[in-house]
C-alpha cells in the first residue's frame, strides 16, 4: 500500500541535523540534558510539566533557561494539566513540549489524543522507566513502544521517534518539534532511561545549520480560513488565537472549519485526514539505521539503548566470520514496513531483542508468514537489568 | 430587504451551521450566554483578543456558538489549557465556561492550583447541581438528600460550596449570582474579566428537564421564581439573623482582593533573569 501514496506526497527528504565544522564545543553531557538543548535550539518557547523520575532534568533545564530567552516556563498540579497546557500555549502560537516518564505518559494519554484530533503541534518526551505502575523508577524499560501508539482511545496514528544515543536524543528532539509543526500533531520522543541519564560527548551543531520547521501561517482573509484545509496535503496552515481568525476547536468529532459534527461523511472525512497525514508520508518520517546488512543472513532488528548492545554483538559476531546485521528504526511510528520487508525476504534469522514482555515482535510477526518459530527469536526482559551484547552474541551464534 | 434590527447577538453569535443549540428547553444556560454576551458587548472588547475556552459538559457547548477565539478541550481540563493560552499571551482575555461536575470535580485539581497562582482567567462557573449531559447524576454540588440517577436513594455526600473552596484556594475574586438575576450576571462578568487575577463567578442555574423531574422542582419557571425568592444579596445576610438566611443562595461579591497576577510574577521573573535585556 505505501508505494502507492508515496508518489501522491511527494515528501521532502528532510537530513538529519548534521554537527557542523566550526560547530560549537564538544560537551559531555546526559540524554535528557541533551534533549533539553534540542529543545531549545529547535524554538521550543513553552514548557509546562510535572516532575518524575527519569525525565525531571528536562524540566529542570529548562526552568533554568527558558526565562533566560524569554520563554516561558511552568510547573503544573500533574501530568494531565502539563499535556493540556502546552495545548493550549500552542494554540496561542507557542513551540511546546513537555516530559514525562510511564505513569505520567499514562495520564497524558488522553491530551495527546485531543492534540491528535485537534491538530495541534507539540511534542511529549517519555524516558521510560521499568512498570507497570510504579514499577521501578530508576530502572530502564521499552514497555512503552505499543502504549506511544495505542495509548490514547480511538484510531489515531502516531509520529513516535527513538534515538539510541545522548546525541541522537539532541537530533531527534529537534526532528520531534519539527515534525510537530510540519505535521500539526503531537509527536512523541522515546527515551530510555539508560539514555536519560547516560553521558557520552556530544559535538553540537551550529545553531545556522540547524534545520528548523515552522508551522505554515494561513495568508487568507478570515473568512477563507479552514482550520483543517483538506486542499495542502493534508499539511494545512494554522492560525493563533489572537491573530484575527476565531476559529473553533473541540474534542468532538468536527468538520473542516473545526465545528462539532455528527454526520458520518464529515466524521469519515476527518479520520481519513488523520490517518492520510502519516500514511501519505510515511517517507519524510521513517528513518531507519541498516548496519552490515547487504549480505546478513541473520538480523537484529531494536531499538534505543538495546540497539547499542546489538551493535556491539554484530561487531563481535562479524569479526567471526558470522553474517549478522542490524535493522534500527528511528522512528517507531509510523512502523518502518518497508524496510522491515525486505529485512524478512533477504534475512533466514530475526532476532527482536526489546526490554519488555514482546512489543516490537509483534509488528515483526504481522509482517512474516513463514519466519515464525524458528526463524524469530525473541529476547525479551522487564526485571529493569538490560541486554547485554554477550546474551546476544550467544544468541547469534547459537543460530548461525 | 426586510428592515431588520441589528441586535448584540447577531454580532456575536456564530450563525452558520451552528443552531440549533444543544440545551434543553426551558435550560439556563442561554440566560447566561446572554448576560455574557451585553457584558462583552458593554466592554467594548475585541473579540479576536477573546479566548473562550470550556470542558466537557451541558455549559461546556457555550463556546462553539460565539464568535471568539473558542477552544471546547476535555473533561475537567478547561482550566488548564487555559493556563496555557494565558501564560504564552497573557494579553488575551481569557474566559472559561464550565459547570459543577466539570469544574469541582473531574477538574477540582486544576481549579485549586489557578486559584493559588492567581492566573487571570475568568471562570465562569453555571452550577446546575447534576450531571446533565449525561442524564442526571450525582455532582459535587448536588444537595444532600437530593434525587441523582446515581443517588436514587438520596444523596448522602454532603455538597461543595464552590465559592468558599475558591476563595480558600487563593481566588482573587469571588463572586455568585443566579441565572434569574441577568443583569447582576453581566455586571458581575464585566468585574471578573475587569480583575487582573484568578476570578470565579459562580451562577447558581436550573436544570428542569432533569434535575427538576427527578427532584419535582416544577417547572423551568418555577426553578428561575425559586433562584428569586430563595437567595439573598451579601449586605442582606449581614444584617439578617442567622436562622433567616439558613439556606438562602448568598449573591454578591464575595471577594475581592489585589495580589501579585501570575503572568505579571512571571514577566517580571524573566526581565529578572534577562537582566534588562528583555522588552
Amino acid at each position: 500500500m505505501p508505494t502507492k501514496i508515496k508518489k501522491i506526497a511527494k515528501p521532502v527528504e528532510e537530513k538529519p541535523v548534521t554537527p557542523a565544522k566550526s560547530g560549537r564545543k564538544i560537551r559531555l553531557m546526559q540524554g535528557n540534558e541533551a534533549v533539553a538543548l534540542g529543545a531549545l535550539d529547535a524554538g521550543v518557547n513553552f514548557f509546562a510539566g510535572y516532575p518524575i523520575t527519569p525525565s525531571t532534568e528536562i524540566a529542570e533545564i529548562l526552568a533554568l533557561e527558558l526565562p533566560k530567552r524569554g520563554g516561558v516556563f511552568i510547573q503544573m498540579e500533574d501530568e494531565i494539566a502539563s499535556i493540556s497546557a502546552i495545548t493550549g500555549a500552542s494554540l496561542a502560537g507557542a513551540k511546546s513540549l513537555t516530559a514525562t516518564s510511564g505513569p505520567g505518559f499514562s495520564l497524558m494519554q488522553e491530551g495527546i489524543g485531543f492534540a491528535k484530533i485537534t491538530e495541534t503541534p507539540c511534542v511529549v518526551v517519555n524516558v521510560q522507566r521499568n512498570g507497570p505502575s510504579t514499577g521501578m523508577p530508576t530502572s530502564p524499560a521499552q514497555g512503552d513502544i505499543m502504549q506511544s501508539r495505542w495509548g490514547s482511545h480511538g484510531d489515531s496514528p502516531a509520529i513516535v521517534l527513538y534515538p539510541d544515543s545522548v546525541k541522537e536524543s539532541y537530533e531527534l528532539t529537534i526532528r520531534a518539534v519539527n515534525l510537530a509543526e510540519k505535521y500539526r500533531t503531537c509527536v512523541i520522543l522515546l527515551l530510555d532511561e539508560v539514555i536519560g541519564h547516560m553521558r557520552e560527548a556530544v559535538t553540537l551543531p551550529d545553531i545556522a545549520n540547524i534545520r528548523i520547521v515552522s508551522r505554515i501561517k494561513p495568508t487568507i482573509p478570515r473568512h477563507w480560513y479552514k482550520h483543517y484545509d483538506e486542499n495542502q496535503k493534508y499539511l494545512s496552515p494554522l492560525a493563533s488565537f489572537g491573530e484575527g481568525y476565531r476559529y473553533n476547536v473541540t474534542g468532538l468529532t468536527h468538520d473542516a472549519l473545526g465545528f462539532p459534527t455528527n454526520k458520518p461523511n464529515e466524521a469519515n472525512d476527518m479520520m481519513e485526514r488523520l490517518r492520510k497525514k502519516i500514511s501519505y508520508n510515511i517517507r519524510d518520517l521513517v528513518q531507519i539505521e541498516s548496519r552490515e546488512m547487504e549480505d546478513a543472513k541473520i538480523a537484529i532488528f531494536t531499538a534505543g539503548i538495546t540497539a547499542r548492545a546489538a551493535k556491539s554483538a554484530v561487531a563481535a559476531a562479524r569479526a567471526e566470520g558470522i553474517p549478522v546485521g542490524l535493522l534500527r528504526p528511528l522512528t517507531i511510528w509510523p512502523f518502518p514496513d518497508d524496510a522491515v520487508r525486505k529485512m524478512l525476504r533477504n534475512v533466514e534469522t530475526v532476532i527482536v531483542p526489546e526490554l519488555n514482555q514482546g512489543q516490537l515482535i509483534h509488528e515483526i510477526r504481522r509482517l512474516t508468514k513463514d519466519k515464525q518459530d524458528g526463524n524469530l527469536i525473541p529476547i525479551q526482559r522487564a526485571n529493569g537489568t538490560l541486554i547485554t551484547p554477550n546474551e546476544i552474541l550467544r544468541i547469534i551464534r547459537e543460530v548461525h | 430587504m426586510a428592515n431588520i434590527p441589528q441586535k448584540i447577538i447577531h454580532e456575536y453569535l456564530r450563525h452558520d451551521k451552528k443552531f440549533p443549540h444543544v440545551w434543553c428547553a426551558g435550560c439556563s444556560n442561554g440566560i447566561v450566554l446572554g448576560s455574557i454576551i451585553r457584558a462583552i458587548a458593554d466592554m467594548q472588547l475585541n473579540r479576536d483578543d477573546i479566548v473562550m475556552v470550556s470542558g466537557i459538559g451541558c455549559s461546556s457547548r457555550m463556546p462553539v456558538y460565539v464568535d471568539f477565539n473558542t477552544l471546547h478541550t476535555l473533561h475537567g481540563r478547561a482550566i488548564a489549557y487555559a493556563t496555557g493560552v494565558k501564560m504564552f499571551k497573557p494579553n488575551l482575555k481569557v474566559i472559561v465556561i464550565t459547570g459543577d461536575g466539570d469544574c469541582t470535580a473531574i477538574g477540582g485539581n486544576h481549579l485549586i492550583h489557578a486559584a493559588r497562582r492567581n492566573i487571570d482567567i475568568t471562570v465562569i462557573l453555571i452550577n446546575n447541581n447534576i450531571y446533565g449531559m449525561t442524564g442526571g447524576q450525582a455532582s459535587p454540588t448536588t444537595p444532600h438528600e437530593a434525587i441523582a440517577t446515581t443517588a436514587p436513594y438520596g444523596n448522602i455526600e454532603p455538597d461543595f460550596d464552590i465559592c468558599n473552596l475558591a476563595m480558600g484556594a487563593g481566588a482573587s475574586f469571588v463572586a455568585r449570582t443566579t441565572a434569574f438575576h441577568a443583569i447582576e450576571t453581566q455586571n458581575y462578568v464585566k468585574e471578573a474579566i475587569n480583575h487582573n487575577g484568578f476570578s470565579m463567578l459562580e451562577i447558581v442555574s436550573s436544570c428542569p428537564v432533569i434535575y427538576g423531574r427527578l427532584n419535582k422542582k416544577g417547572s423551568p419557571a418555577d426553578m428561575l421564581k425559586h433562584m428569586r425568592d430563595n437567595s439573598i444579596t451579601l449586605a442582606a445576610k449581614e444584617k439578617l439573623p442567622k436562622e433567616k438566611t439558613e439556606g438562602k443562595i448568598i449573591r454578591g461579591i464575595l471577594k475581592r482582593d489585589e495580589r501579585t497576577e501570575f503572568t505579571d510574577a512571571y514577566a517580571q521573573l524573566v526581565k529578572k533573569v534577562m537582566g534588562g535585556k528583555h522588552e
